[in-house]
């Protein structure tokens, strides 16, 4: 457990009126002018707020234009543009920024024992840089759209699309230096800035998750900036880089391209990894099993997730060698995630268990997480994935584990952190009942893809053969389900920042450092210097 | 509880030299020069996709590589790696300045290493005029002795952008240095408080050693 030393440096509380960081200041400019990490947590958790909405906005029409066969809602080209706008904005202005920029921006000095990042006014102008970026992508897919699909294969990128191709990567460049910048500022604070005490192996399992976030952000966006430049320069110059009838290499855009973007997927999930982390030992009394483990097994997923990118291109004509050590290397990441599995279902072994939101949504991803990963085990055996690449196997897989894990876990995070962050409980028998509508619309929506996959729908079609109605439908209607699961925390969090019953520090009675301040917390977290003596959760 | 396990307090945030996050002095000097490595691991990875992309062209069509590379004016190419290491050395030279006061060696010393960039960027424009002059610029107006136009044209393409991204760099290098300059100009620097020249030193230094790399791949690389 922490235990509080002497006060140092400066004297925050004048005595007779609790002052947190939400009252320090008040006023529009300072909020936007703000150096605070925990107000810029509240600037992304806006915008991203936002941005999810954009998304979620195209998948509806993508599931209401396959409710039936033939396309009634909207043109093959709208279509077209409808997924692609879905896919780009889920990706980059929301599941890559999500739990890093929010959470960790708010949690991390706080777990470190530190006052604010090691560069505040960079951490301002990430923020910054995200809503310009994203503005700028927003704009490219609504006035004119994009239809190449988020991925940007050549040549449907290059010769075979007139729309605003150049413009949405440009925007995304743009947004890369935002990912890259706060990444930099995670790294350098994890280094510089711990409390005294806190040794690497005293570090919370949510904060070595993080740092594991962010090298992968730091080492792979640049990649997929040079990618995305190349393809730029392509165009616009109308030279031939990737175009093979200029002696160009359609393959190395694919290679660059998931060199990023194979990784980016550990940089949606681990963070989500470290917030169940953090949320099972608060809610079962006991330190994580295997602390150890559990810590090395992010640094294990962040080096494999760089040296797994050839699974995604079995069926794209790389050689069959580089195919098979793509697949074995691919199933080394199941070692690393099993790893964490298995800790944390022990960590409930003799705890006493308390059943609540946050640890129904951490109950929910481990069970979602399980099932997204076991079918990505089918991707990776090479002859399962000539039959089911390109479906909506696929499509079933890869949102498992994005949405049923990161979204679940941004929104358990959103439950387990609230009290701290706003000092207000949320109500709880609407969350609980938000927490089930989202695991059951969930996997109403996204488990007859599985079945549709493997009969062999195709992804990214405008129309399909009526046999697969059934369960299209089906697909459809949990998406309405699952919709309520994201309005209802929308409307209940919003409602509790008044009404709800105040917090005080410590709700969950976890021994997380991030408890032992006060909630909200002050303008520099602590009001003395917190001394580390032990793990985390240690009881 | 170790009582002596902070340093001493020190005034933070406005009038004080530390910021308010940091603890002392030292702590926030040697977190700025990680902020920078961190950076610039960032940097390589950048410029390492663009090394691949030209090593992998380069194993496929080695010939049309070779014959691009012809066409480089290895003589400039020479001259201007000795001014940008240089410029490199009169960058450390003015950090070593600083950390001893000497304002006006700090001052003569980034004079000479902001000029040095200049003259590398001018005489790599010179060099872009004489691709110019032969065609040698990619897209319609690229004439190179058949059979190897298209495949030599990647070996430009590629070798504008490494140069232009590599330029790019260096501009901003200059306009940092500049801002250093400025500041030099009014004695904020000195013993107890050369950081940022330290820094942007680091990042002068990086820019050079790409450098290093491009001129021996894209003018040397013939056979
Ligand atoms: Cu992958």
């Amino acid at each position: 457990m922490a235990t509080i030393a002497q006060p140092v440096g400066q004297p925050i509380e004048q005595p007779g009126r609790f002052t947190h960081y939400l009252n320090s200041e008040y006023g529009i400019r300072s909020w936007l002018f703000t150096t605070d990490h925990k107000r810029i947590a509240w600037l992304y958790v806006i915008t991203l707020t936002l941005a999810f909405g954009l998304g979620a906005i195209a998948a509806g029409l993508i599931r209401l234009a396959l409710f039936t066969p033939q396309g009634d809602v909207v043109t093959a080209q709208g279509y077209d543009e409808l997924f692609t706008m879905h896919g780009v904005i889920m990706v980059w202005l929301f599941l890559i920024p999500s739990i890093p920029a929010t959470f960790g921006n708010f949690f991390l000095p706080i777990m470190l024992g530190a006052r604010d990042l090691a560069f505040p006014r960079l951490n301002l102008l990430s923020w910054y840089i995200y809503v310009f970026g994203g503005a700028w992508v927003v704009a490219a897919l609504v006035y004119g759209g994009v239809d190449t699909g988020w991925t940007f294969y050549t040549p449907y990128s290059t010769e075979y699309s007139h729309t605003n191709v150049v413009p949405t990567e440009m925007g995304i460049f743009i947004v890369g230096f935002s990912t890259i910048l706060t990444a930099l500022n995670f790294i350098v604070t994890t280094h510089r800035m711990r409390a005294p005490g806190l040794t690497w192996f005293r570090l919370p399992l949510f904060v070595w998750t993080i740092y594991a976030t962010s090298l992968i952000m730091l080492l792979a966006t640049p990649v997929l900036a040079i990618a995305l430049l190349l393809l730029v320069i392509q165009r616009v110059w109308t030279v031939g880089i990737f175009d093979p009838s200029l002696g160009g290499d359609p393959l190395l855009f694919q290679h660059l391209f998931w060199f990023y973007s194979h990784p980016a997927v550990y940089i949606m999930i681990l963070p989500a990894m470290g917030v169940v982390s953090e949320i099972i030992p608060s809610f079962t009394r006991r330190p994580v099993f295997g602390y150890k483990a559990v810590a090395i097994s992010s640094f294990g997923l962040a080096i494999v997730g760089f040296l797994v990118w050839g699974h995604h291109m079995f069926t794209s004509g790389q050689s069959i060698y580089a195919s098979m050590i793509f697949s074995v290397m691919s199933f080394l990441v199941a070692i690393f995630s099993a790893i964490k599995v298995f800790n944390w279902t022990f960590t409930f072994f003799r705890g006493s268990v308390w059943l609540q939101t946050p640890l129904l949504y951490a109950l929910s991803f481990i069970g979602l997480f399980v099932m997204g990963g076991l079918t990505g085990l089918y991707l990776a055996t090479l002859p399962l994935d000539v039959h089911l690449t390109d479906t909506y196997f696929v499509i079933a897989h890869f949102h498992y584990i994005m949405v049923g894990g990161t979204l679940s876990m941004y929104l358990g995070a959103m439950h387990y952190w609230w009290p701290k962050m706003t000092g207000r409980m949320y109500p709880e028998l609407p969350a609980k009942l938000a927490a089930l509508l989202l695991f059951a619309g969930f996997n109403l929506t996204f488990f007859p893809q599985y079945v549709l996959g493997a009969l062999g729908m195709p992804r990214r079609y405008w129309s399909y053969d009526p046999v697969y109605q059934v369960w299209n439908v089906l697909s459809s209607a949990g998406a309405t389900v699952l919709a309520l699961g994201y309005i209802l925390p929308f409307v209940y969090l919003l409602w509790s920042l008044k009404y709800g019953e105040k917090a005080g520090p410590n709700p969950w009675g976890s021994k997380g450092l991030e408890w032992q301040t006060s909630s909200p917390p002050p303008r520099f977290n602590f009001r003395a210097t917190p001394v580390i003596t032990q793990r985390p959760h240690t009881q | 509880m170790p009582e002596d396990a902070l340093s001493t307090p020190i005034l933070r945030g406005e009038g004080g030299r530390v910021d308010e996050q940091f603890e002392t002095v030292e702590q926030q000097q040697t977190t700025a020069v990680t902020g920078l490595w961190v950076f610039l691991g960032t940097e390589v990875m950048f410029f390492g996709g663009l090394f691949l992309a030209f090593l992998v062209y380069r194993l496929v069509y080695p010939q049309a590589f070779i014959e691009g590379t012809e066409h480089q004016n290895v003589l400039i190419g020479t001259i201007n790696t000795i001014v940008i290491t240089t410029s490199s050395l009169a960058m450390r030279l003015a950090v070593r300045a600083a950390q001893l006061g000497q304002r006006w060696r700090l001052r003569g010393f980034l004079v000479i290493a902001i000029n040095l960039g200049v003259l590398f960027l001018v005489l790599k424009g010179v060099e872009y005029y004489q691709h110019y002059e032969e065609s040698l610029i990619p897209g319609h107006a690229f004439k190179f002795p058949e059979p190897f136009a298209a495949q030599a044209q990647m070996y430009w393409i590629l070798y504008f952008v490494a140069t232009g991204l590599h330029g790019l760099h260096l501009l901003v290098g200059i306009g940092v240095l500049s801002v250093m300059f400025f500041f030099a100009m009014l004695d904020k620097f000195g013993p107890e408080y050369y950081t940022p020249v330290e820094v942007s030193a680091n990042y002068w230094h990086f820019v050079d050693i790409v450098w290093t790399f491009l001129f021996p791949v894209l003018y040397l690389l013939r056979w």
